[in-house]
């Protein structure tokens, strides 16, 4: 056993590891707090924050978790809540890919947007905000816009990816970039009161999907707006929709787009 | 020919969000959105029987044609 090992084993209570302990383990080993997190978990042993995860992902699962690569693209009204609830889930690396800086009109529901940082870019605040949370995350901001041209740059090295994106055009663009790479792609989508959500794993292609007859690049968000709990709602169901890609546990929702109405509370399924 | 349409989401308002009703002979899915006053623009997801169809489907008797509109916001 390493001296490490060693280490956090004698200061385990009840398999748990405080992140105090956690703290003083890498400025003690001179190793980064993620890397005594994978310590932590390799010994079966549990950081103290994960101890309401336990009964739902083992430490294997976590340890998964971590050595993980999700890249968001887009941190707007899904992209922040996806890119808080990864980061408390404990996945390793964040890449954040958006372009844009917070405006006025962002504040009624990106979870990011606050009075404080109007004008910044997203992608910085996002960065601010999982160290705040989680310092066993490392997240990569890029403030780049997601094209044909640099998909594959972008989402090299990515266990999953999740679309945050505010149009069609680059939706499609990034399903098509994810099948060519085959990564796995939890697609998510808003306007007002609706949603929608699909998983495309490798060999699958939902980019038939994700227009219609119309060549509009935007859909009825253009009308209703979006409010704040619908991006709260479909992002929480892409992060489980990641989750279970990494763990490779449960059924995803692939093959089926999964229709949200939250005016009426109806949950419908599209078959693929 | 008797026909089901069932709207989805925004395309409720204003409108029935389950109709069944004759049609002539020759029907097609456009025909159904056009006298719905539905923007073509708007259109994402189109169904019959739950297969997905383009606006040039032909009805047949007893179809269910189900219409969501496109969403792209995040």
């Amino acid at each position: 056993m390493s001296r490490l090992d060693a280490y956090l084993t004698g200061r385990a209570v009840d398999g748990l590891i405080s992140a105090a302990c956690q703290l003083d383990a890498s400025l003690h080993f001179d190793v980064s707090f993620a890397e005594v997190e994978a310590a932590i978990l390799e010994l079966g042993l549990c950081p103290a924050r994960y101890q309401r995860n336990r009964q739902t992902i083992s430490c294997a699962g976590q340890l998964a978790l971590l050595r993980s690569t999700v890249a968001v693209i887009g941190c707007g009204g899904l992209g922040g809540y996806i890119i808080e609830q990864l980061a408390r889930l404990g996945v390793g690396t964040i890449v954040a890919v958006d372009p844009d800086v917070f405006e006025e009109h962002n504040l009624n529901r990106q979870l990011l947007a606050t009075l404080a940082n109007l004008g910044e870019y997203k992608v910085t605040a996002a960065a601010r905000r999982v160290a705040d949370i989680n310092p066993a995350v490392r997240l990569v901001p890029l403030r780049r816009a997601l094209g044909a041209e640099n998909a594959g740059e972008l989402l090299a090295g990515a266990t999953v990816v999740v679309d945050a994106l505010d149009n069609i055009a680059t939706r499609f663009e990034l399903a098509r970039a994810c099948g060519e790479l085959a990564i796995s792609l939890v697609h998510g989508a808003i306007a007002g009161w609706y949603g929608q959500v699909a998983t495309q794993l490798p060999g699958d292609d939902i980019t038939g999907f994700l227009s219609g007859p119309g060549s509009g690049a935007k859909g009825v968000e253009t009308n209703l707006g979006n409010p704040s709990f619908t991006p709260a709602v479909v992002a929480s169901l892409q992060v489980a929709e990641t989750c279970k890609v990494i763990l490779a546990q449960g059924e995803t929702a692939c093959g089926r787009m999964l229709v949200v109405n939250l005016l009426d509370m109806e949950f419908e399924e599209i078959r693929l | 020919m008797q026909v089901t349409v069932k709207l989805f989401a925004s395309f409720r308002t204003g409108r029935l969000p389950i109709e069944t009703r004759d049609y002539a002979a020759g029907t097609t899915v456009a025909d159904l959105v056009s006298e719905r006053e539905i923007p073509v623009a708007e259109i994402g997801i189109m169904l019959v029987n739950c297969r997905h169809v383009k606006l040039d489907r032909e009805l047949a008797d007893g179809d269910l044609v189900a219409i969501f509109p496109l969403l792209g916001g995040g």
